[in-house]
């Protein structure tokens, strides 16, 4: 990951902070495996509720991979328009991930929203206080990924010449790892939580 | 710094394409039933970690630092914390479920696993 400061001239403060931000990301990782744990454990206990298979719409999770991996994608080229100063590509494509990352949370918001309205909330069973806290989470991270997001391009829009500075630069880098880092996780809860939900074992 | 850029625009859209193919390749087997029971489980999520490493290596950069290899050894590190946690994890529960069995069950369990005989 520090690929891209080897090539531009930087201090050693710059990936001293990047890799803070990366043992972050990987406490990140170990909370996120502590709850897929709990998920594990709890994923038989509907309590005489629905389990996976009836609750999840594949062709919806499906839709939704793909705007998250998209966003993934279009994360990555914005920070490559940054290091290559080209201030109005990298707007774009964050603006892009941006509305992918808003399209994505809006609909896991409402899949929540049609879960509780049929009455499968979390207090339905262990299995879905299970579900909710581990898709919450990650929800969670997505809010504030897409909050980074917008401060990143107002500062870009704020920016006086056209030259990107070290700090915004290590600063898009490291959000371009937490968004990337999002993604890593959403294939684990689309294999584990959808996929295998749909599975008779 | 314009070829590092075309380098790193080039690993984006492979990853990016990789990672689409993986991603359909399982849902496909999930929804045309191709495989059935553990076969199937084994073959989404080993289609999974293939595509975390994809993205690992294509996205994150993952490797492509100068020695030492802090960032590598720190998620190095997390694997295996990661690995004992949710299979540990597993074990534990697992065991627990059936020593704690209900009544209904133990004399099945006994019979089954443990090599008694109804008289």
């Amino acid at each position: 990951m520090n690929e891209t400061l080897a090539e531009t001239p930087v201090n050693e403060n710059t990936s001293k902070t990047t890799f803070g931000f990366w043992l972050y990301l990987m406490t990140d990782c170990v909370l996120f495996a502590s709850l897929f744990a709990t998920y594990a454990v709890l994923r038989n206990n509907t309590f005489g509720g629905p389990g996976g298979g009836e609750l999840f719409s594949q062709p919806v999770v499906l839709t939704e991979t793909i705007i998250l991996l998209t966003s993934s994608f279009t994360c990555g080229l914005a920070v490559l328009a940054a290091r290559a100063n080209n201030k109005r590509q990298m707007l774009f494509y964050f603006g892009l991930t941006f509305l992918l990352g808003a399209t994505f949370l809006f609909m896991e918001l409402s899949e929540f929203r049609s879960l509780v309205i049929e009455g499968n909330s979390w207090r339905r069973s262990g299995f879905l206080s299970a579900f909710f806290t581990l898709v919450g989470t990650h929800g969670l991270h997505i809010t504030v990924g897409l909050i980074w997001i917008a401060v990143m391009m107002i500062r870009t829009l704020k920016m006086r010449g056209r030259k990107f500075s070290e700090t915004s630069l290590k600063r898009l880098l490291m959000l371009s790892m937490f968004w990337h880092f999002l993604d890593l996780i959403w294939i684990f809860i689309f294999t584990f939580v959808y996929l295998m939900g749909g599975v008779q074992l | 710094m314009n070829a590092s850029i075309e380098r790193g625009r080039r690993q984006y859209v492979l990853g990016f394409g990789l990672s689409i193919i993986t991603t359909l390749t399982s849902f496909y087997l999930v929804s045309r039933q191709i495989l059935a029971g553990w076969d199937l489980v084994y073959a989404i999520v080993g289609l999974a970690l293939l595509q975390v490493i994809i993205q690992l290596l294509c996205f994150l950069h993952v490797g492509h630092e100068k020695e030492p290899r802090w960032n590598l050894l720190a998620l190095d590190f997390t694997l295996i914390v990661v690995v004992i946690v949710v299979i540990g994890t597993l074990w534990i529960m697992d065991h627990l479920n059936y020593h704690m069995t209900s009544p209904s069950d133990t004399d099945t369990y006994m019979i089954q696993d443990e090599g008694f005989q109804k008289r």
